[in-house]
């Protein structure tokens, strides 16, 4: 069942049309990846329907468990259950890490904050009094990002790039939390351009130039990695030498 | 001086004093720990611990307040100061000399609290000595009632022996500040390490003006500066970092942030001047809105404009 709908989604930034009629069924309980090059659109389609600054005048139409999304802020998406992890985390001055992960956190108990810190493999004893700000490295960042997210029990999870900046024996542990989200019911949207994180998809939607060009089981998509690219339109598209074939 | 010598008025005085303190209530009383209580300009509560001497006495125009750490002591519980005053108007002026002797250690958690003030003036002229290889830190509080009606002058001026460490930090988030017009300034000798901190939250009308300056004369000197502020409705700040090194290896930072909603004004002036090539002083600036980075991951966890906006500046002014 589709928690999430996208029908025709179109959205210029400036002069350029970033989204493209993008329509797209996100299935509940499942993880989504989605991949492309740089300037697909993929990023733009998560802030679109985070509905971030700047992110929000789009035509066509965007619904989460039946409700259309037009208009709502951030915040009153957050609370039908929506979330995000961005690339590169913010930093906070100051702000402790127990203290942002409660924020937003369904059971606000320190309990909580020390059980989500060591799901994402971070000492409570280390990190909880620590401060979210530039002493903390960008894979710390992400791992208590990633914490904040598990308190706040989502429905649906749009993370940017989560191997960035991550190391191979966290990454893993990443994973497992996602099964885990996954398995308590949430849906998760990775973008990615790691193979390695696509393998951990369900099922991948391939963008390109704003527009969702192929869509199916990681496996298939996967060919994408394979020959880098897929011949399209797209102003930085490979071109192919006499002879060379791509297929998915 | 003693608490005995204090008429029943008094001791009630400095009760509701303390009990004005509220969530801060950390003024503890115990027989280790020494403490005087201003009221106005009177004394209405002290106690002392060996190694540590305060006089304090009435005079015309406010209280004299005379503090010495003798040489080498180790005063092990921080040191409670109590000033302020509970009526809506009156002044209060503390003339405050601090003696810090060689290798020496204080440390002073002073609270301000004006929790009905509707006109005060709340004035302090100190001069604070501290010897070679002596701390003395100096922590102060500010607890101001919801009309703001409290003009706050601090004038603080330190002289730091060789060796020597002096620490402060000014903070006012509780209530409205009224009009604040701050003025630290420290001589830093060879060796010796300044540390400010001065965070506040204006609202309303408040007035803001902030002067932190640190003079690095000898070799190895080092001093940060930092004001933390929050700015909303129509306050307006003004902070003026002066850091100056004239020696070889004086190192020193100046930082100021300041975030700024509503209607509200900032402006910071951040001055280095180095007269010597092998000192390096380093400032940093930043003043506008709110990150929005910073309030886009706390709105996308479901939490409002104004709380994340709250909870951002709780971080910043932490």
């Amino acid at each position: 069942m589709a928690i999430l709908e996208l029908r025709d989604v179109k959205l210029q930034l400036g002069e350029k049309l970033v989204l493209n009629g993008v329509s797209a069924d996100f299935w509940e309980g499942h993880i989504h990846a989605l991949i492309g090059p740089n300037g697909a659109g993929k990023s733009t389609l998560a802030s679109t329907i985070m509905g971030l600054q700047g992110y929000t005048a789009y035509e066509g139409e965007i619904t989460f468990d039946g409700v259309s999304l037009r208009g709502l802020p951030i915040d009153e998406r957050a609370r039908l259950g929506i979330t995000m992890a961005w690339q590169e985390p913010a930093r906070f001055e100051g702000l402790k890490v127990d203290r942002f992960i409660m924020a937003g956190a369904k059971d606000k108990s320190p309990a909580k904050v020390r059980e989500v810190l060591a799901k994402v493999g971070l000492d409570p004893d280390v990190y909880a009094k620590r401060a979210v700000d530039k002493t903390l490295s960008g894979g710390e960042r992400k791992r208590i990002e990633l914490a904040s997210i598990l308190a706040m029990e989502p429905r649906l999870v749009l993370m940017d790039e989560p191997d960035s900046g991550i190391d191979v024996e966290a990454l893993e542990r990443i994973f497992d939390l996602l099964g885990d989200m996954k398995a308590a019911g949430a849906t998760v949207v990775m973008i990615t351009h790691s193979l390695v994180v696509l393998h951990h998809a369900d099922h991948a939607f391939l963008m390109c130039n704003g527009r969702i060009i192929d869509k199916g089981v990681a496996d298939k998509i996967s060919g994408y990695f394979e020959h880098n690219c897929l011949p399209c339109d797209h102003v930085n598209a490979p071109v192919l030498q006499e002879g060379q074939v791509v297929s998915v | 001086m003693s608490a005995t010598r204090l008429t029943p008025e008094a001791v009630e005085t400095a009760r509701a004093l303390l009990g004005s303190l509220g969530e801060f209530g950390g003024h503890i009383t115990g027989d280790d720990v020494a403490h005087l209580e201003v009221h106005g300009n009177e004394v209405v509560g002290s106690h002392l611990v060996p190694g540590l001497d305060i006089e304090a006495e009435q005079v015309e125009d406010g209280v004299e307040v005379h503090m010495r750490v003798r040489e080498a002591v180790r005063i092990e519980k921080p040191v409670h100061l109590c000033f302020g005053m509970l009526p809506e108007e009156g002044v209060q002026h503390i003339l405050m000399d601090v003696t810090a002797e060689a290798n020496s250690f204080a440390s002073v958690q002073a609270h301000c609290t004006f929790p009905n003030a509707v006109d005060i003036t709340h004035r302090m002229d100190a001069v604070i000595t501290i010897e070679p290889g002596a701390t003395y830190e100096y922590f102060e509080r500010h607890l101001h009632g919801k009309e703001g009606g409290v003009l706050v002058v601090p004038k603080t001026r330190v002289h730091l022996g060789e060796g020597g460490r002096f620490k402060t930090e000014f903070e006012l988030l509780k209530g409205q500040a009224g009009v604040i017009d701050f003025d630290y300034e420290v001589d830093c000798a060879a060796g010796s390490t300044a540390e400010m901190v001065a965070r506040i939250i204006g609202r309303g009308h408040d007035t803001v003006t902030v002067h932190e300056t640190a003079h690095l004369l000898g070799e190895g000197a080092r001093a940060v500066l930092n004001t933390y502020m929050a700015l909303r409705d129509d306050a307006r700040a003004e902070v003026y970092n002066t850091l100056t090194a004239s020696a070889p290896y004086a190192r020193g930072h100046v930082d100021c942030k300041e975030i700024v909603q509503h209607r509200a004004v900032a402006k910071a002036v951040p001055v280095v001047e180095v007269h010597h090539p092998l000192a390096h002083v380093t400032h940093e600036a930043a003043i506008g809105s709110v990150d929005s980075k910073q309030l886009q991951t706390l709105l996308s966890r479901g939490l409002s404009e104004d709380k994340a906006t709250d909870l951002i500046i709780e971080g910043l002014l932490s």
